[in-house]
């Protein structure tokens, strides 16, 4: 489109055969060149893509060579890295943490997300608002070592166990899903307040004219107006949970327990590829191999969630603009 | 679609609730709200406290210069994880700002999105920006470390595969800036003669200038802060040597407060906290640098 719009410009009236001599004239080889070399910049964000879809299946490949499918996606005991009859590949340990911490983190971060984007778009005074959005953008650039870092060294021993009394292993799931959840509250409280504000003024001004109140307008038009993009909000923080490693790699600490209890240790996907990697493995060996057969796993979950965030975003844009 | 907030204080004082129990539910319903914004910015500020009490006493001049120890907690430092962050920044920024930039370029000034191509372009990038940061550090273990360029693990390795992590971010933000420069711009330097490549070269990129800087120096402080990909390339925590080139082996900030705070001796925590501390100054001052230019330098069209 833009290409289109230049040439058309430059070439005068479109169609005119004096422009299109124009034209051919006007592009030097050197023009040429230059669209070339920016075309393979361009590139190279589908060689990474290629470069991340073949580095993962390449491995995986050979990795179900050696483990069965059904082992690795029905197993409900994650060993990769021990010997002989102790090792055992089901992978469903990992899955289900992955999905349960992202779980409590959503159930943290969407109540706080909603309300906070609720105030910002529709209660805060400009003044107000110019406080509380940046802090929260601070927030959301607070590295995740930071916030792995807080969760073992304040949320587990004094949030959980003195202030609130709950029993729990120095390494639990809870005090890691909680940070998860204010890891992606900033995510779901501006695109939730994006999709808000871009609710037409009109509607509000129609129920109050009808006689509702602020918080009916809130609730029974302006929220329902925007649900489609707040719940792209939501899709897009959890893709954020599910790929984060460091917070769970040290709060929740490194052993895979396929068990509802947040108590006790929990391993995610990101959390051992992490793990294993930290320690000496040798390449080539099925090991090694888990890393990449975990990292495809966990590639088309987040691919997936992403998609389904993408198509919401999109009804929601198509709806307002 | 423009309402700004004094049109809508306007509407919501004309439309008082009418009994006293519905103006209750009014007050609750809007303290509510109120109060859960406040508990990000609560966790925020424990957190910030909480860093700087446990950090604050360690940093130093000595804790900047010595190099990091396993044995004793007490005199360790940061030296080595320091300069690998800084170096990481510097050689981030050499490949993500020509590459960012010229991918923006071709997709706003050059590329028909009418083909299919440049569609694909687009999507793939949308869908990056998804992608799980250790997948990026499979990506750098599996192409940049070993395989096609088989680097080892070394600064560069890192620097590339963090650079690949935050291309997106640059992509995006670069986009909007040029997309921002009106028309109106291209066209006065068009008519005067201009080439496609001069109008971008002159006017179109100067104009986007300020914009562009600051989506560098967010993906910059987006990719400092990242752990898990450095550690699948194989950053070394307690690093004993001056980095010595792009080529040996590096430590970074994050890395090492990772091995300080997963250490099984407690005495490391607050080592931990005060490389966090470190790490926290350094973002602080480059969002400030970008606050700076985005205030100094932004043009309204």
């Amino acid at each position: 489109m833009a290409s289109a719009d230049f040439t058309a410009r430059a070439a005068g009236p479109p169609g005119s055969g004096a422009g299109l001599r124009y034209r051919r004239t006007r592009r030097s080889a050197g023009e040429q060149v230059i669209k070339v070399l920016l075309g393979a910049a361009a590139l190279l964000s589908v060689v990474t893509t290629t470069g991340i879809v073949v580095s993962l299946l390449s491995e995986t490949i050979a990795f179900f060579g050696e483990v069965g499918f059904a082992e690795f996606f029905l197993g409900t005991d994650w060993n990769p890295l021990r010997q002989g009859d102790q090792q055992s590949f089901g992978v469903l340990p990992l899955i289900w943490s992955t999905v349960y911490l992202t779980l409590i983190g959503l159930v943290i971060a969407i109540p706080l997300g909603i309300a906070s984007a609720i105030y910002l778009a529709e209660y805060a005074s400009p003044r107000v608002r110019r406080i509380i959005k940046p802090t929260l953008e601070v927030l959301a650039g607070i590295p995740t070592i930071v916030l792995g870092y807080f969760a073992l060294t304040y949320v587990t021993p004094i949030v959980l166990r003195d202030l609130l009394g709950i029993e729990v292993r120095i390494f639990n799931g809870l005090s890691a899903g909680i940070v998860l959840g204010i890891l992606v509250l900033p995510t779901i409280a501006s695109v939730a307040e994006d999709a808000l504000s871009s609710v037409p003024q009109s509607l509000r001004e129609g129920a109050y004219g009808l006689g509702a109140t602020q918080r009916q307008v809130v609730l029974r038009v302006v929220f329902p107006a925007a649900l489609s993009g707040i719940v792209a909000a939501l899709v897009l923080g959890a893709s954020r949970a599910i790929g984060e490693t460091v917070v769970i790699l040290i709060a929740a600490g490194a052993d895979p327990n396929l068990t509802f209890d947040l108590g006790v240790s929990h391993q995610t996907m990101a959390a051992f590829i992490a793990q294993t990697a930290r320690g000496d493995i040798s390449q080539g060996g099925t090991e090694f191999q888990t890393i990449f057969a975990v990292g495809t796993t966990l590639f088309v979950i987040t691919l997936l969630v992403n998609a389904i965030a993408i198509r919401l975003v999109r009804r929601f844009r198509q709806v307002y603009d | 679609m423009a309402v700004t907030a004094g049109h809508r204080e306007a509407t919501r004082r004309a439309v008082e609730p009418a009994s006293s129990s519905q103006r209750l539910k009014e007050s609750a319903f809007k303290a509510t709200m109120l109060l859960s914004t406040l508990v990000g910015l609560l966790f925020l500020t424990v957190l910030l406290v909480d860093v700087g009490r446990d950090g604050l006493p360690l940093v130093g001049a000595d804790f900047i210069t010595s190099f990091p120890s396993r044995i004793s907690p007490e005199t360790s430092g940061v030296r080595s994880a320091l300069q690998g962050t800084l170096l990481l920044i510097v050689v981030t920024a050499a490949f993500i700002v020509p590459v960012g930039i010229a991918t923006a370029i071709y997709l706003e000034e050059y590329a028909d999105t009418e083909r299919w191509w440049n569609r694909i372009i687009e999507l793939n990038i949308q869908n990056l920006a998804a992608v799980p940061s250790i997948v990026y550090g499979i990506l750098g273990l599996a192409w940049i470390v070993r395989g096609p360029l088989s680097l080892g693990r070394v600064l560069l390795a890192g620097a590339l595969t963090l650079g690949l992590l935050v291309l997106p971010v640059v992509i995006v933000v670069a986009r909007e800036a040029i997309r921002a420069v009106p028309s109106s711009i291209r066209d006065g330097s068009l008519a005067l003669g201009a080439t496609q490549w001069q109008t971008i070269w002159k006017q179109v990129l100067p104009g986007a200038l300020p914009g562009i800087a600051t989506g560098v120096i967010l993906a910059l402080s987006r990719a400092i802060g990242e752990t898990a990909p450095l550690i699948l390339v194989g950053a070394v925590a307690f690093y004993r040597f001056d980095s010595d080139g792009l080529l040996s082996s590096f430590s970074a900030l994050p890395i090492q407060i990772l091995e300080a705070v997963t250490d099984s001796d407690p005495a490391f925590r607050d080592l931990a906290a005060a490389a966090i501390i470190v790490l926290l100054v350094i973002l602080l001052l480059m969002n400030s640098v970008a606050i700076f230019l985005r205030n100094r330098y932004e043009q309204k069209w």
